[in-house]
């Protein structure tokens, strides 16, 4: 799960984490109300959305006084902000940062991730902030210092002050600096976080470290010891049609291809939409139906992928293990006899009981077509989606 | 073997499953119902050091859900059992960070979490894999990120009239206690083992790494590769936890030109894992 960066900012700050001043604003209104509650003139008006590249495509202004901050609010609210991660339709703007300015004199980068490959999450920092920190990982990696964290310990200070020195600071800014790197680790492990970016994280004129920016996504799988997290979940960030998947206990992606599937498991889910590609074809949809493929979950899956106006034909491939595929073809029947799906659907079923689902389904009156193998299935729903 | 969770639906129908495969389930443990037994006549105990002190079990498989299932491995590692098989989907990573480190520190080894477990066909079965779509006493391996998508793999081999060794399902989760190299190295030394097939998935470089160890440690024995999730987009969890690609990195594309680099024979299609396998082995007998 992700949040926006004043919900990053509010965490940060409750732990120690100095970050500037500011309050979220839904409205034009809010905005102005928002300098009246700042002690200053200068504030930055920040869009609000769950994607980088925000400063490019025009998502954060600088402004001086109400007069100007109106206007930026005006024109940012509601705007379709498209960034080099929103992809090329873009996100519309429903809230905004309103902060106050910052005197900078440095800008750093600092992050905590998983490290797949040790099974530790790592705090990394760099003196590259400011710019994409996956351009310096790929073209000046050494620039990147890593300290790993102890499974059986938090983050130790020295290891906080390593970091501080490797990165030049001086005096005050390297004891401001031990503070902030212990304060987010102590974030990223009370709210299990997946990852943290503060990019940049900058040093001002007083010898202070400010996070500028928070990304924070979070572990979905721990989301249940946080209640305070899932309250900030922004649902209108996300997809409609998966939100509506998410009710079912289905596990759907939506994609720009024009053929639906209906796999059961995430593996088999991922390979179904590959051989459509390879095909000719391109899926329309990630869905992963899971272990229980009755007449319910098969007419929820029906129903959310012909959600999408570009799906033109529907590939059901199940590989029954303990789901039997006998079952899965009387659901597939009794999901098309109480729902009209109007594209061709194309079913593969191998596995548990195949045989005699095979027997079902021919005898069944509704409008099917029946794959013999996965490579068959996936010719067949390409010709018929185009 | 024992079972964590053996009360619970699933542990109970696949400790039955696994019975009827051949499978000696000689003990449960569902804290608070030691005493009892389950409706396989298997004695349930409350802890694990329990289990093993009164019946002699050296592996569990647990089916614990998430926000206990960590528990539940470290009480297998405290209790110093040889192997672990966690089915369990959905623990939490923080959590697997700490068990990944206890094992680390032990002789335990693990399979999973989030996976379909473990099968020697013809033999016994640890997990939730159909047992019937495997063919005994072959000569192949199957390593596999996924569940499902393995038994697809399984199956084509099986109809290939290539039987199989072992086939271990790893786990789609980001932490997993037992890696593709772990496994390479074990059917390195396994004379039954001809070939293994190779079953990744986007996300992390667990491939990238297993094909590295293949090419420095001499790995002779024919591999066959397939990488899911080609078509999936950037940035978005698809199903399994570890499943991502994260800021470019870990696609399927990358994975394939690397595997190919090192000489690894890869599948474009799922469709074409049996019968690639077939092909390098039939050639190993000609050569």
């Amino acid at each position: 799960m992700k949040i926006h960066e004043y919900q990053g900012k509010s965490l940060f700050r409750n732990a120690g984490v100095l970050v500037p001043n500011g309050f979220p604003a839904f409205s034009v209104e809010e905005a102005v109300e928002a300098v009246d509650k700042l002690n200053t003139d200068t504030v930055v008006v920040k869009a609000q959305i769950h994607a980088g590249g925000r400063g490019k495509g025009g998502g954060i202004k600088l402004a001086i006084g109400k007069e100007e901050v109106r206007q930026r609010a005006d024109n940012m609210l509601g705007m379709n902000l498209v960034t080099h991660q929103t992809g090329p339709t873009g996100k519309q703007v429903q809230r905004l940062l309103i902060e106050e300015a910052s005197d900078i004199i440095r800008e750093l980068y600092a992050g905590i991730v998983l490290d797949r490959s040790r099974g530790r999450f790592v705090f990394m920092v760099s003196t590259e902030g400011g710019v994409e920190i996956e351009e310096v990982a790929a073209e000046t990696p050494d620039k990147i210092i890593k300290e790993w964290i102890n499974p059986n310990a938090d983050m130790r200070s020295y290891q906080a002050r390593k970091l501080a020195f490797s990165l030049g600071l001086e005096g005050a800014q390297v004891k401001h600096a031990i503070k902030t790197f212990l304060a987010l680790w102590n974030v990223f492990r009370d709210y299990d976080c997946s990852l943290i970016e503060i990019n940049p994280l900058v040093i001002t004129k007083s010898d202070e470290i400010i996070a500028l920016d928070s990304k924070i996504n979070f572990d979905d799988n721990a989301l249940f010891r946080h209640k305070e997290i899932q309250e900030m979940r922004d649902l209108s960030e996300e997809e409609p049609s998966e939100i509506e998947a998410d009710k079912y206990n289905l596990n759907y992606i939506k994609l720009d291809g024009t053929v639906g599937c209906m796999v059961n498991g995430a593996g088999l889910a991922m390979a179904t939409m590959d051989i459509i590609k390879l095909h000719g074809g391109d899926p329309a949809n990630f869905l992963d139906v899971g272990g229980v493929a009755n007449a319910d979950t098969v007419a929820h899956g029906f129903k959310i992928i012909l959600s999408d106006p570009n799906v033109k034909s529907i590939l059901i491939n199940i590989f029954g293990g303990i789901v039997r595929c006998d079952r899965v073809a009387q659901g597939v029947i009794d999901a098309l006899s109480r729902i009209d799906v109007h594209v061709p659907v194309i079913i593969r079923l191998e596995g548990t009981n195949a045989e005699s689902a095979s027997e079902l389904l021919k005898s069944a009156e509704q409008d099917f077509i029946i794959a013999v193998n996965l490579e068959d299935a996936a010719k067949k729903a390409v010709q018929y989606a185009n | 073997m024992l079972v964590q969770g053996i009360t619970g639906k699933e542990g109970s129908f696949h400790t039955n499953q696994m019975i009827s495969y051949g499978t000696q389930v000689v003990a449960g443990v569902t804290p608070s119902k030691g005493g009892q037994k389950n409706v396989n006549d298997i004695p349930i105990f409350n802890t694990v050091a329990n289990a093993k002190k009164e019946t002699g079990a050296n592996t569990s498989i647990v089916f614990v859900p998430p926000s206990f299932a960590a528990d539940a491995c470290l009480e297998c590692i405290d209790a110093e059992l040889d192997l672990i098989i966690c089915i369990t989907e959905g623990i939490p990573t923080k959590d697997m960070v700490s068990v990944k480190n206890a094992l680390e520190h032990s002789h335990v080894r693990m399979i999973g979490p989030n996976c379909p477990g473990i099968i020697t066909p013809g033999v016994a079965k640890i997990g939730i894999m159909p047992g019937f779509i495997h063919k005994p006493y072959g000569n192949v391996g199957v390593i596999s990120r996924s569940g499902t998508l393995t038994y697809e793999a399984v199956h084509q081999l099986s109809c290939a009239n290539i039987g199989q060794t072992t086939c271990i399902g790893i786990g789609g989760d980001p932490i997993i206690g037992t890696t593709f190299i772990d496994l390479l190295a074990l059917f390195k030394e396994d004379p039954e083992t001809e070939g293994v097939v190779i079953i990744g998935e986007i996300g992390g470089t667990a491939e990238e790494e297993a094909a590295e160890w293949i090419q420095k440690n001499n790995f002779s024995k024919p591999v066959v590769a397939f990488i899911a999730g080609q078509t999936a987009p950037s940035g978005r969890r698809m199903g399994h936890a570890g499943a991502i690609i994260s800021k470019g990195k870990g696609t399927a594309a990358d994975k394939m030109k690397f595997l190919r680099s090192l000489s690894i024979k890869v599948c474009d299609s799922p469709a074409e894992i049996g019968i690639s396998m077939k092909t390098l082995l039939d050639k190993r007998i000609t050569s």
